[in-house]
């Protein structure tokens, strides 16, 4: 039986999937569905994953969300080189480290950023204050900051001379905030040097089209049809700037 | 392995991720020293503990001079270097996927919602001196609702635990996550018999070390509630 992936590569989480599952060659059925169109609150995909979050995999009666947890299974079953999440119980506490830290730093200050520049604006015309916008900035400088200085220090990658899972969920959700616009790699070399590093040992073709939608969010967003994301708008307003 | 010394773990018991720590290494007998780090004296703060975490965070395990943050990291970590019952942290990896999704999904859900109550509550209230904001307080507790029933509506949906049939590292941390309201005296599952039985089950299979842990937790209820 096929393993399905729902995915929408708009996504940061989705797009680690996709690239840990190309890289490594995992055949897989990529089941594409759109954010933006509320695939997510359909009967269909609450019966595969009542937790209605994207990435998730189905493999056999098997459903799991969350990319962390979806990336260290597949990595398992698929026995992928070590690296990426290695047998070294200390190493691999490395990569479960970053792992953890990055949901509240990185990944929710950098999320942010696209929602507050483009997506709110432009897609449901709404105003962001301009408060809650330098807050969004501060908050990720810092942990683009501690990113840096704790995780990254003078390493090739986070976990010693290869990339790992941890490298792969960092520069996805680096690459959000860039795609909108902030160029965090700007007076930061060791980030830039980091996410050239990280590029080429996934392969500059497979990060380049893993990239693709949210690179081009800039010019898109005014395709976006609104309807889809309306009847979450309420939602998306209080979560993002209550 | 010969002359391996206890691990050493840097915790302040009022952080819902140092108990889960605590707990862990006591219920499973783990050879470990604790350093108590009080937040509130500053003392994450001082050179010797900055040295020896940047992030002045804590937990901190220190195991024979190898230095790991984060609490699923570390309960992960021990989990797999010694020797504990296999329900904890199964190594069948559908399990243990299971473990694994429960634990992401933890930081932004039953975390965030669970600790935002108990600032708004108790900790800002008891630092400014002033009565807390009923809008943000209500805000908090209705977002702390809807963790509340997904946990019952999809982690607990067919099992006796978070993860399955037994307990595990999921169980755990949310326990201590979902104690941390009662500081104030609020039982945030009082109005939840499915929940509250969870609670039991857990309670019941971590016995001495879940009460010794969380009787900082019981102490600040009893002073917050007789101030009222």
């Amino acid at each position: 039986m096929t393993l399905e992936i729902y995915l929408d590569l708009f996504s940061q989480p989705c797009r680690s999937v996709y690239i840990f599952a190309k890289k490594n060659n995992i055949q897989f059925d990529h089941k594409k569905i759109s954010l933006f169109e509320g695939y997510q609150y359909g009967e269909e995909f609450g019966k595969i994953n009542p937790l209605r979050k994207f990435p998730t995999i189905k493999d056999g009666d098997f459903c799991l969300a969350e990319s962390v947890a979806i990336m260290i299974y597949l990595a398992d079953k698929f026995h992928t080189p070590d690296h990426w999440f290695p047998a070294d119980l200390q190493k691999r506490a490395r990569v479960n480290e970053y792992l953890s830290w990055q949901h509240t730093s990185i990944r929710m200050h950098g999320a942010k950023i696209i929602w507050f520049k483009i997506l709110i604006p432009e897609v449901l015309g709404a105003e962001v204050p301009k408060e809650k916008m330098e807050n969004a900035v501060e908050n990720l400088n810092w942990a683009l900051q501690l990113f840096q200085d704790k995780f990254l220090q003078d390493k090739p990658f986070i976990v010693g001379d290869q990339i790992s899972l941890a490298d792969l969920v960092a520069i996805v959700e680096i690459m959000q905030p860039f795609a909108a616009g902030m160029d965090v790699f700007e007076n930061r070399p060791k980030l830039k040097a980091w996410k050239d590093r990280v590029r080429e040992a996934i392969g500059a073709e497979l990060f380049d089209e893993a990239h693709q939608a949210t690179m081009s969010i800039r010019d898109n967003a005014k395709t976006i049809d609104p309807k889809g994301l309306s009847p979450l708008k309420d939602k998306i307003l209080k979560f993002f700037l209550s | 392995m010969t002359g391996r010394q206890a691990v050493k773990a840097y915790l302040d018991l009022m952080s819902q991720p140092c108990r889960a720590v605590l707990i862990f290494l006591k219920h499973n007998k783990i050879p470990h020293t604790v350093e108590q780090i009080a937040i509130r004296k500053g003392e994450q703060k001082t050179p010797e503990f900055t040295k020896l975490n940047p992030m002045q965070k804590v937990p901190v395990l220190e195991d024979n001079g190898f230095v790991l943050t984060e609490s699923d990291a570390i309960l992960k970590y021990l989990a797999t270097t010694y020797k504990v019952p296999d329900h904890w942290y199964p190594k069948l990896p559908e399990k243990r996927a299971r473990v694994d999704e429960y634990t992401a999904w933890h930081h932004m859900n039953t975390r965030m919602h669970a600790a935002t109550v108990f600032w708004q509550e108790v900790l800002l209230p008891l630092m400014t001196g002033q009565p807390a904001n009923t809008a943000k307080l209500e805000k908090a507790l209705s977002d702390l609702n809807g963790t509340l029933d997904k946990l019952e509506n999809m982690f607990l949906k067919r099992q006796a635990f978070l993860c399955g049939d037994d307990i595990s590292l999921a169980d755990l941390l949310a326990i201590c996550e979902l104690m941390q309201p009662m500081s104030s005296g609020r039982d945030i599952l009082k109005d939840r018999p499915k929940l509250m039985s969870w609670r039991g089950r857990v309670q019941s299979a971590l016995s001495d070390s879940f009460d010794e842990a969380h009787t900082i937790v019981y102490r600040l209820r009893d002073k917050f509630t007789a101030k009222l």
